[in-house]
């Protein structure tokens, strides 16, 4: 940690960290817009952990999931399950085991990993856009059952999930500011763990997996196990912001986990950028405040919002908004950041180039003459 | 390799057994195990129509719709492996095309018949059901053209980013499609509301089959014609025509294809726009069969990936088997798991779909037709 060898990008990257976590730090302790704390910085924090989930298998693992929001909600759902109780309050749909609050939790979070297991298993012997595929299928199944098996969930889910939290943490609808600052110290131990887990020989050679997978296989490292751990982990940390989300939200539905919940998690991990762990965050924070600002009400020049021309709501203009960030830089926000200290570097991969008359190769990455 | 084998082969061989023994197990219980379930009570062998021995006509009546199912999967899932077969493009706003053909037909009906929310069979003729279709085909032909050439042709090859691409399409579309659909209808206009296509007249019948007994609505066995016709006309289209020998041309080797002075970009251009056309028959006929409401772009799409999970990314044949597959297990579950008394375990069909593919891809991770990339 010596600042005199960092980078400009670096340095600059950092102070900025740093600037911005004193300012969470400190957020609800000052008296800061508490709407803003306990909406918007919340929801930022455990959807960026969810988020988080997914960029650490598309950065280190080359997999795009679209289950990461399955699993999400299955911990909500699993967590409800347990530790709600039924009786004269509990209309909702549910077991309502009653169980201790928190092995309800440690339970859902293991639960969930197990699950993460399973699918990561079944997935695991392929990558990029087939595992985008069989992942969403995960997803849409997920919807389906937690929808139809009313004893566990039905449509209406399960509700008042936030009344159940274990006796250390207490009643948090009477202190908001500890869930936002579980939220935001489960963040930041997401987001150390991850950095931490990439530099382990595990890390590393997932990364090998990554770029060679009939390499690293013939050199006798197991490409699918790899994978499956690697699934296993974001399931793990997926599960985590579940949890959070359950006690922020209170209740926890199949329209938690359908397809465009799906998409908008992958909106904010695209936003942020699908190679940077940060950009979870960033993209949370930027999708929630889009999502919290742009009402029907909004007028937006030309598209006539909320009015005549093109009709619609929040979700056409985050749809072009997605849109321009794809095409104008699939890194996401992060990876425009990057550009800044890269003149040249990594323009020519984007708009500039004509169309192709002979499409790239597709079936393998190029392989590096080293 | 043959060392690797061999040692793997207990590890490979319990699995597969039991795999097998689950398939014999499945086809025994629907064939001679399961009994019909009592008004109240019943246990595992319990089911609403009992064994196929014993009540074969319901049980042929479940394989009629079956096959009515998986050609409507079949037809739509057709075109998205034929995208995806030629271009490696995962076209994920193609449950959105099919969404917005379905009401682009509807509104089309309505204008012809000029009636309201919804038809009865005989108030509409064969016209007013095939110019909807003829209207909406193309409609849907030019979008994904829009889309294709706009976004698609200079990203050719980046897989991921053009996943990305077509899902923004798809949530632009399905939002615009809440605001601006349907239109005819008064009171619950716009919204994205259930709303019905209807067969023209002549279908609304039943035939007898004279295979014991069934009785079987027309409109389905149209369906299933329809099907039946796609696939023929996708195999000699592809197999027959100087067109399909080029696009298969271009499947197999790309560049090599493009150096002998084949412009594949109009192959893809056509490609792209048959596999949007695809979607857009899909949609017209099982509307009718039926309805039409936002939200099932989300499940076209995934029936659309099951089906070429299953049966092998961008393969016809494939798409065929997988549509089969898909189609018999999803209406078997909901037909012959467990019932007892009014409390049942035909909620738990969905997690079949998942045993489907996991069973599939865990002895061939392309899928049943698929080939090594």
């Amino acid at each position: 940690m010596n600042p005199s060898t960092w980078t400009l990008q670096q340095q600059v990257e950092r102070s900025i960290g740093a600037a911005v976590l004193v300012l969470v730090l400190i957020w609800p302790a000052v008296g800061f817009s508490s709407y803003w704390a306990h909406q918007i910085l919340v929801e930022t924090f455990l959807f960026g952990i969810a988020a988080a989930s997914l960029i650490f298998l598309s950065a280190w693992g080359g997999m795009v999931s679209l289950a990461q929001t399955a699993l999400f909600g299955t911990t909500g759902i699993i967590l409800g399950n347990l530790a709600t109780k039924g009786g004269p309050g509990g209309v909702s749909k549910g077991l309502h085991l009653g169980w201790d609050p928190t092995l309800a939790v440690v339970l859902a979070i293991l639960g969930t990993t197990l699950l993460g297991l399973i699918g990561g298993a079944v997935a695991s012997r392929s990558t990029g856009i087939y595992f985008l595929m069989i992942t969403l299928t995960y997803s849409v199944i997920a919807t389906y059952t937690l929808g139809q098996v009313t004893k566990i969930s039905g449509f209406s889910g399960i509700g008042g999930i936030n009344r159940y939290t274990p006796g250390w943490i207490g009643d948090l609808l009477a202190h908001p500011n500890r869930l936002y600052y579980i939220a935001l110290g489960t963040a930041v131990v997401v987001y150390v763990g991850i950095r931490y887990i990439v530099r382990t020989p595990f890390g590393v050679s997932l990364q090998g997996v990554r770029d060679e997978p009939v390499r690293m296989s013939s050199l006798g490292y197991a490409v699918p196990f790899h994978r499956t751990i690697a699934f296993t982990f974001a399931a793990f940390v997926a599960a985590l912001g579940g949890v959070l989300y359950a006690w922020w939200a209170g209740q926890v539905a199949p329209g938690d986990v359908d397809l465009p919940q799906t998409i908008s998690l992958l909106i904010m991990a695209v936003i942020g950028g699908l190679t940077r762990i940060e950009g979870a965050w960033i993209g949370a924070f930027a999708f929630i405040l889009m999502q919290n600002y742009i009402t029907s009400s909004t007028h937006v020049p030309l598209l006539g919002f909320g009015g005549t021309i093109f009709g619609g709501s929040f979700n056409t203009i985050i749809g072009i908004v997605f849109l321009l960030i794809v095409v104008v830089s699939p890194d996401g926000l992060t990876g425009l950041w990057g550009r800044l200290f890269r003149p040249g570097g990594r323009w020519s991969k984007g708009g500039g180039e004509p169309a192709a008359t002979v499409a790239e190769s597709v079936q393998k990455p190029v392989v590096d003459p080293s | 390799m043959i060392d690797r084998l061999r040692t793997e082969r207990p590890l490979t061989l319990a699995p597969k057994l039991l795999a097998a023994g689950l398939v014999v197990f499945a086809l025994l219980y629907v064939i001679v195990i399961t009994k019909v379930a009592p008004f109240t009570g019943g246990n595992w062998r319990t089911t609403t129509f009992g064994s196929a021995l014993h009540d074969p006509s319901s049980f042929l009546k479940i394989v009629l719709d079956s096959l009515t199912f998986a050609s409507a999967l079949f037809i739509v899932a057709s075109g998205f492996a034929l995208i995806f077969g030629l271009m490696r493009t995962v076209n994920m706003a193609h449950g959105s095309f099919y969404l917005l053909a379905g009401y682009i037909a509807y509104e089309v009906q309505q204008g012809m018949t000029g009636q309201g929310l919804s038809l009865s069979s005989g108030e509409v003729n064969t016209w007013e059901w095939l110019v909807p279709l003829l209207v909406a085909a193309p409609c849907i032909m030019v979008v994904g053209l829009v889309v294709q050439q706009g976004f698609l042709r200079w990203t050719q090859g980046q897989e991921l980013r053009q996943a990305l691409i077509t899902i923004a399409v798809s949530v632009i579309i399905a939002d615009q499609i809440i605001a601006h659909f349907p239109r005819n209808v008064q009171g619950q206009r716009f919204g994205g509301n259930a709303v019905d296509l209807t067969w023209p007249g002549w279908t609304d019948r039943f035939v007898n089959l004279h295979v014991g007994g069934v009785q079987y609505s027309l409109a389905k066995l149209v369906v299933l014609g329809i099907g039946v016709a796609v696939g023929v006309g996708l195999w000699l289209w592809l197999y027959r025509t100087k067109t399909g020998m080029k696009i298969r041309a271009g499947v197999d080797d790309e560049k090599m294809t493009s150096a002998l002075g084949i412009n594949i970009q109009v192959m893809f251009a056509i490609t792209f726009a048959v596999g949007c056309m695809l979607a857009a028959l899909g949609a017209v006929v099982w509307a009718s069969q039926s309805n039409i409401s936002s939200g099932q772009d989300g499940q076209w799409l995934l029936n659309s990936l099951v089906v070429v999970i299953v049966g092998g990314m961008g393969s016809i044949f494939g798409a065929a088997a997988g549509a089969l597959l898909y189609a018999f297990v999803a209406n078997f579950a909901a037909s012959y798991l467990p019932t007892t008394g009014s409390d049942c375990c035909t909620q738990y069909s969905t997690i079949l779909t998942f045993v489907l593919i996991a069973l599939v891809l865990s002895f061939r991770p392309r899928g049943l037709f698929g080939k090594a990339a």
